[in-house]
Order: C-alpha cells, then sequence, then structure tokens
C-alpha cells in the first residue's frame, strides 16, 4: 500500500510538464577559480586549477575517486579557504562570503530523521530566523513542483531513496542561494532512480536556474546535466581536458545519450579521464 | 506479551525454588545459618504488609533523594558536556578530572560529606549526583561528538550558526547516548542513596536495613531489599519509556 502511494506520488511528480514558476528571484552569480591549490599537511590535493562558470552556467567535474573534487567543492562553498589561488563567487572572494552565497549538498541525503520531510527542507530559513509557520509555507510551495504533494509532514525513513534526495535538493534550493554546490548528489541511488532523477534535476534547473558546481564519478551524469565538464587527474587533481556537453539538459534524456556526437564527447572525456588516473 | 511474561515468569520460579528451599530448611544447611536468619518469601510478603506504613516512609526519603540527585547530576552533567563540546580547551583540560572523579570511592569521601553538611538531605545528594554525573557527562558528550562531519558543513552552508547547530544537529542526535547514560545512572542512583544513608541518616530504607540488620530482622531487611529493587526497576523502566517517546526515529 505504501509502496504504491510512493509509486504514484513519483510518476506524477516526473511527469509534470508544464513552465514552473521560480521558487523566488535569486540573482545570477559567477564563479572564477585562478591558481588554486591545496593540501592536508604533506598531501597536495588540487594544483594549479583554473576554471570559470558564467552566472547560471551548470559546470561538472569528474575525476578519479580521491583526485581532490570535494575538496575543491568545499573551497568553492566556502567550508574552507584555498592555500594558494582564488576563488570568487560574484563579488565574494573570501570563505564568508562564498559561504553566503553559496548551498552544499552532500553526496547522502543527511536529512535529519527527526523532522518531517517539510521542516527538513526548510532549514535554512529556520537558521535565518523565520517563524516555523513561515518557514514550513514558503518551503511547502515547492512541493508540489517536486512531487512530493502529500508527505510533508512524513519522516525521511518513511520516504524512498529518490524523494529522500528531491528532499535534499529541496532544501538546498529553498536557502535561496545563487550558488548550488552538489558532490555527487545521486550516487546512492539504483541506476533506473538515478537517470529519473538526472532528468528531473534538468528540469527544475531550467525552471529555477542557479550557477551549479556539479561532482560527480559518473561523466554521462556530469555531460547531460552540464554546459561544461572539467576533468581532473589523480591527485593532486590538475585539470586535464575541458570539453562542451552537446545538448545540456535535454528533454529526452535517453535520446540524447545515445546520440553519437553525446557518445563521440563521452569517449573524449573518458579518455582524459584514463590518461589523468594514471 | 513475552517481553513481560518471561521475566515474570522467572521470576515466580526463582521465588517458588526459594521457598521450597527454606520452607524444607535445605537453604539454611546449605549456607550454614540458623533458620530464622534465611527468611522464606512468605515471610518476607507477610513483613512487606505488616510494616508498610513504616517501608513507605522511609522508602519516600529514599526516593526523593534519588530523584533529587538524579536531577542534579542530570542538569549539571549535560551543561558540562555541551561546554566541552563547544570548547575544546575546556574538553582537554577536564576530562581527565572527569575520569578520576569517577574513581574518587564514595567510602572515602561520604563520611567527610556527612561531617560537612550533617545528616540531612544533602550529603546523599551529593553522593547521589557524584556518582549519576559521570555516566550521564561521559555519554552525552559522545553523542555531541557523534555527528557527522559532512552534516555539520552542510548546516554550515544553511546559514546556521554554532548555536543552531547545537540545538537542531548535536542536541538531537546526542539523545539516544543521553538516554543510555540515563538509564545507568538511574540503576546506580539507588545504590548511591543507599549507601549515603548507610553512613549517617535518621531515615530512609538505608538507615532501616542497617538497624534491622544488627537486630537480626532478616525478613524486614528482605522487604526493604524489595522496595528497593523496585524503586530502581521502576526508574529504569521509566526512562526507557520516555526514551521510546521521545526518540521516535531510531
Amino acid at each position: 500500500m505504501r509502496q504504491d502511494s510512493k509509486m504514484s506520488v513519483r510518476a506524477q511528480g516526473f511527469a509534470t510538464t508544464k513552465p514552473m514558476p521560480a521558487a523566488r528571484d535569486v540573482p545570477g552569480v559567477g564563479l572564477s577559480i585562478a591558481g588554486v591549490a591545496h593540501s592536508y599537511g604533506e598531501l597536495r590535493t588540487l594544483e594549479g586549477l583554473d576554471l570559470d562558470a558564467p552566472a547560471h552556467g551548470v559546470l561538472g567535474i569528474v575525476g578519479p575517486s580521491g583526485c581532490g573534487k570535494s575538496t575543491l567543492l568545499e573551497l568553492i562553498a566556502g567550508l574552507r579557504e584555498p592555500a594558494r589561488g582564488q576563488i570568487e563567487l560574484g563579488d565574494a572572494g573570501d570563505a564568508r562570503g562564498r559561504l553566503a552565497r553559496c548551498a552544499y549538498m552532500p553526496q547522502r541525503d543527511l536529512l535529519l530523521p527527526w523532522l518531517s520531510a517539510i521542516d527538513n527542507a526548510a532549514l535554512a530559513l529556520r537558521n535565518r530566523g523565520a517563524r516555523r509557520g513561515a518557514a514550513r509555507r514558503q518551503a511547502g510551495a515547492l512541493f508540489e513542483r517536486f512531487g512530493l504533494t502529500g508527505f510533508e509532514r512524513a519522516k525521511p525513513a518513511e520516504l524512498s531513496g529518490g524523494m529522500r534526495q528531491r528532499v535534499a535538493f529541496l532544501r538546498t534550493l529553498v536557502a535561496g542561494k545563487p550558488v548550488l554546490a552538489l558532490d555527487e548528489p545521486f550516487a546512492s541511488l539504483d541506476a533506473i532512480t538515478r537517470a529519473e532523477m538526472q532528468s528531473w534535476l534538468a528540469r527544475a534547473l531550467e525552471a529555477d536556474p542557479r550557477t551549479v558546481v556539479l561532482v560527480s564519478h559518473d561523466i554521462e551524469e556530469a555531460l547531460y546535466l552540464c554546459d561544461r565538464v572539467a576533468v581532473l587527474s589523480s591527485r593532486p587533481g590538475r585539470i586535464v581536458e575541458e570539453v562542451s556537453a552537446p545538448a545540456p539538459r535535454a528533454p529526452d534524456r535517453d535520446e540524447v545519450v545515445t546520440d553519437p556526437e553525446f557518445v563521440a564527447v563521452r569517449e573524449r572525456a573518458m579518455h582524459a579521464l584514463r590518461e589523468g588516473s594514471k | 506479551m513475552r517481553r513481560w511474561l518471561l521475566p515474570i515468569a522467572l521470576i515466580g520460579a526463582l521465588i517458588g525454588a526459594w521457598q521450597v528451599a527454606v520452607s524444607s530448611g535445605a537453604l539454611a544447611d546449605l549456607l550454614d545459618l540458623e533458620s530464622f536468619l534465611v527468611p522464606s518469601p512468605a515471610e518476607i510478603a507477610e513483613s512487606l504488609w505488616e510494616n508498610r506504613t513504616l517501608l513507605l516512609d522511609n522508602a519516600w526519603v529514599t526516593l526523593k533523594e534519588v530523584l533529587l540527585g538524579l536531577a542534579c547530576a542530570t542538569a549539571a552533567g549535560v551543561l558540562f558536556a555541551v561546554a566541552m563540546r563547544l570548547s575544546e580547551t575546556l574538553r582537554l583540560a577536564f576530562y581527565p578530572l572527569l575520569v578520576a572523579s569517577q574513581t574518587v570511592p564514595v567510602v572515602a569521601i561520604a563520611p567527610i560529606l556527612i561531617v560537612l553538611f550533617g545528616f540531612g538531605i544533602g550529603p546523599k545528594l551529593w553522593i547521589v549526583a557524584l556518582v549519576c554525573f559521570f555516566p550521564i557527562t561521559v555519554n552525552t558528550l559522545d553523542g555531541l561528538s557523534s555527528v557527522d562531519a559532512e552534516a555539520t558543513k552542510m548546516m554550515r552552508t544553511l546559514d546556521a550558526s554554532r548555536g543552531q547547530i547545537l540545538w537542531r544537529l548535536e542536541a538531537p542526535t546526542s539523545l539516544p547516548y543521553f538516554f543510555s547514560g540515563a538509564k545507568i545512572a538511574a540503576a546506580v542512583a539507588v545504590i548511591a542513596a543507599l549507601f549515603g544513608e548507610w553512613v549517617g541518616a535518621e531515615s530512609g530504607l538505608g538507615v532501616l536495613i542497617r538497624e534491622d540488620t544488627a537486630r537480626l530482622e532478616t525478613a524486614r531487611v528482605f522487604a526493604a531489599v524489595t522496595i528497593l529493587s523496585l524503586m530502581a526497576v521502576s526508574l529504569f523502566a521509566l526512562i526507557a519509556l520516555a526514551e521510546r517517546r521521545v526518540v521516535t526515529w531510531r
């Protein structure tokens, strides 16, 4: 019974095609990374990184495990300051300023199990001092768009993996920050749900554009969701290749990823990844 | 159902075996004691009923010491755990002292406390609180520190202040740990209160047991012990119940 209701809500969520209003007006902010290097003690994790993304651009970062992808994301999000180099989000160049402009979505959903879906989604608003009722109203307005209607009061344990990931993304979006840092957001999902979630995220970003940095170990995922994808080498991570995606966030994901042009770019990135891992 | 039936059946069987062993004289022979020193469950039950007013009056004294001592230990333990979580300096400075405080034998300091604070409730509160403080503090601190580092980062990018991370993330995470500590504390609190009374008090189950032991009133000693056990078990069950009501996500 519960399984059924989950399925129907999921299907309904993905079938939504009508134009969706933006959550709220969030200013576009560009990303600029210049000469960034970082190390933990003796361990050099990143070296000589230069990357840019325009406002509302979606930048993908792929690389072998342990190449410093997550470190780069933490640096961008302002959770730490790079040892060398400069990272700017719009006019914010220091960690504090970046933290105020960037919301971070970790690999695992990390929903707080004692809060309902809607209270999890509204966390940022509550942290900024909004009253519970007002925060719930503002976050709840987005539940329908995300195919989560009827699950506002559900605890995370009662939601499917895909739904939990959507609540986690909603939580990131409701924070109202111009830049989103997504750390392998769908890595924990099964293949079918992951493909569905990619299409879903593509539509969510078309409806509500933000500057996005997406870290992934899945080249196909990065090339489908991002405008450009940077391939990092193994540690210390540096950029070995940058490719432009042929059809970012196109409506039909399955058609795009089998298109010869997409496959050619994917193979080029794959080759760079293999070379960089040596 | 099994949850209640099994322990009740076991306790019933033990009491039955005890009754048989005492009435046949087997237990007194085994322990090499005069039979009047080994009361049977029936005699204990009789004593419980006959001395109900005396026992309940003294039990109330002991219960007050246990509850107030536990309350003090909980308040101080949680405050201390939070302070040590917020300040690395405090934690480094106080943690060894905290462990050391637990190795100080209550036997040694109880008489000093009695001299200091007299025969009233004061020294018993100190003894109960001292014994209960440790499991509550250590468990709560462990719980506060068990928070996922990724979750803390996520909260920071969602504009949470240090206080909000503590209140919205670390405090709920630490609750199951806190309750584990509180359950251990509840079990030892009763023994601690009894000990405090033993050393010096005018009333309480500890005083009753000490005096009745000297008078060889063994049935009433066991009656007092029965009430003491019931007190500890009820307290434990009450905290376990509170835990189930509060920690619904586990």
